[in-house]
């Protein structure tokens, strides 16, 4: 447990002293709505039912440039070497490093969310606080798995695309589930309740598998 | 072994061509579709061996990692026998849904062990791995067929070429991604632990499938699409003949794969014969 | 009508495509085989 908040702890602080991975995430996450603005006209009656997807489209695009740098600094360092030598629990390190992409996204949608609700008229019609359950589970299935997926990109060549051509066919499911319980949500249509359940599920499954098999690939050698 | 491929292979041709024949002329011609679905009788055998491919790779792939440490092994093996068991169980207990036969549950869950028993004998250590990359690669060739040949079945019947919603070409086309994923993941690999990296992703794929499958199946719920593939009871000869040829696949996927190990055997052993004399070469400079 | 041709004709030009890549790279291991061969 101390491995995990010293881990999580020493990421945290090192991206907030350089913060130059951040502050050109950050860029990028507001880049990314200004085109998603040019490229599907806003108009307000379509735009409740396509926003859901857009949104989530966005944040999938900015977690995978944050994932793709989870392990850079590890492996710059070697310090990946030092983590299969020593007695920590490997698990220690894909917690701290999974929660540390997870904040890290949460404060790249905090952003943006924002930001499309400006550019796109956006009011939500049905039940708004079940966003906020909406968001954490979803932004935790694409990050459990991309943090998973980044390590095992790590000894392939083209390792930067080699992550999201992993992580987009598996997440596919949370996509479907977080794209269409906040289209419900905005919409006011139907109920998110299965998605949510769904995203659930999908989360408990893939942390369980990512738990289990972490260890097994970070002594492949 | 080399002699019977040549013989195998002619009657796997003989088994292709009887049965192109009774799909194309023998069928009977549907009463609503007319001659395109004969398509149906390339497309669901396409499917039925992909899928089975699919689940090979699934299961060598969990050998591979089991294989490791022995006690895991034991473990995965008295879990295969509960799954086995508790499905044979279950069929008799549990309440099915419609037109599901008892026996047919029963029977697959202890084909399920028995092919899982069977892998383990045939294919010891390294071969396991082998047998991963050959199944998905030739699932992956049929799969292929399975997704063109569905929109072109779709368009001239339903007059759309895909439906989101269609919760068996839209699991396929995922099942289709992640093994594309895959195969690009053990090209793409540079160092030994290829087979444990491609082991790894393979579970999570067989983790993910029924993810997809559900949360196709409640959005459909929700936003009613057109069903491509119709449901239904099926005319028993026309039964017949999706049978015949999904036999005469199967032998041909059979030869495919075969031929397919051969390579990939031989391809080996070139890598590890080439390794060698690099070695020497440092060796004597 | 010509969706059905076309399906079948996909479907067999997919799997003699595949077949011809596993000729073709066993013939290229063939010759690899041989330079090994050679040069010991």
């Amino acid at each position: 447990m101390s491995v995990t908040r010293a881990t999580l702890i020493k990421d945290l602080r090192l991206e907030w002293r350089s913060k130059d991975a951040i502050n050109s995430m950050l860029f990028f996450s507001l880049l990314v709505v200004v085109v998603f603005s040019f490229s599907f006209d806003p108009i307000a009656e379509e735009s409740r039912r396509i926003a859901g997807g857009l949104i989530w489209v966005a944040f999938l695009f900015a977690s995978v440039v944050a994932l793709n740098q989870t392990w850079a600094r590890e492996l710059r360092n070697q310090v990946l070497d030092a983590y299969r030598v020593s007695p920590a629990p490997a698990n220690s390190l894909f917690i701290a490093k999974a929660l540390g992409n997870f904040i890290f996204v949460c404060v790249l949608e905090a952003v943006m969310a924002p930001l499309f609700v400006v550019f796109y008229n956006l009011r939500a019609l049905g039940p708004a606080y079940q966003l906020l359950i909406v968001a954490p589970l979803g932004t935790w299935a694409l990050v459990v798995n991309g943090t998973f997926f980044a390590a095992l990109s790590i000894r392939t060549r083209a390792r930067e695309i080699m992550l999201p051509l992993l992580l987009f066919p598996i997440s596919i499911p949370a996509i479907l589930g977080m794209v269409s319980a906040t289209t419900a949500i905005l919409s006011g249509e139907n109920s998110a309740r299965f998605y949510i359940v769904l995203l659930a599920v999908y989360d408990v499954v893939f942390t369980i598998a990512c738990l289990a098999l972490f260890e097994t690939i970070l002594h492949a050698e | 072994m080399k002699k019977i491929f040549p013989i195998l292979g002619i009657i796997t041709l003989a088994l292709l061509s009887y049965a192109l024949y009774e799909a194309l002329v023998a069928a009977p011609t549907e009463r609503t579709m007319g001659d395109v679905q004969r398509i149906f009788y390339y497309h669901v055998p396409s499917a039925w061996t992909a899928f089975l491919l699919f689940f090979l790779n699934f299961v060598a792939s969990i050998q591979y990692l089991v294989r490791r440490k022995p006690g895991a092994d034991r473990v995965a093996n008295w879990i295969v026998l509960a799954i086995a068991a508790a499905t044979c169980i279950a069929a008799y207990v549990v309440p099915l849904p419609e037109g599901v036969e008892k026996s047919s549950v029963a029977t697959t869950g202890i084909a399920i062990a028995g092919i899982y028993f069977l892998i383990r004998k045939l294919f010891p250590g390294e071969r396991a791995d082998i047998l991963a990359v050959v199944t998905a690669e030739v699932g992956v060739v049929f799969c292929t067929i399975v997704l063109i040949t569905g929109p072109l079945w779709a368009r001239p019947v339903w007059g759309i070429w895909w439906a989101p919603g269609d919760i068996r070409l839209t699991s396929t086309l995922v099942l289709w991604l992640i093994y594309i994923a895959y195969l690009m993941l053990r090209k793409f690999s540079s160092g030994g632990n290829t087979a444990l990296i491609a082991a790894v992703l393979a579970v999570f794929g067989a983790l993910d499938v029924p993810l997809v499958y559900f949360s196709i199946w409640f959005f459909r719920t929700q936003h009613p699409q057109p069903v491509i593939g119709g449901g239904g009871s099926i005319d028993p000869r026309m039964m017949q003949v999706l049978l015949i040829n999904w036999l005469a696949f199967m032998c041909f996927a059979y030869l495919v794969s075969w031929s397919r190990f051969r390579l990939e055997v031989l391809k080996r052993d070139v890598e590890q014969a080439q390794g060698l004399q690099e070695l020497m070469e440092t060796r004597a400079r | 009508m010509n969706f059905l041709y076309a399906a079948y004709a996909v479907t067999w030009i997919i799997h003699i495509g595949y077949l011809t890549t596993l000729v073709r790279r066993y013939s290229r291991l063939k010759k690899e085989i041989k330079e090994l061969n050679r040069s010991q």
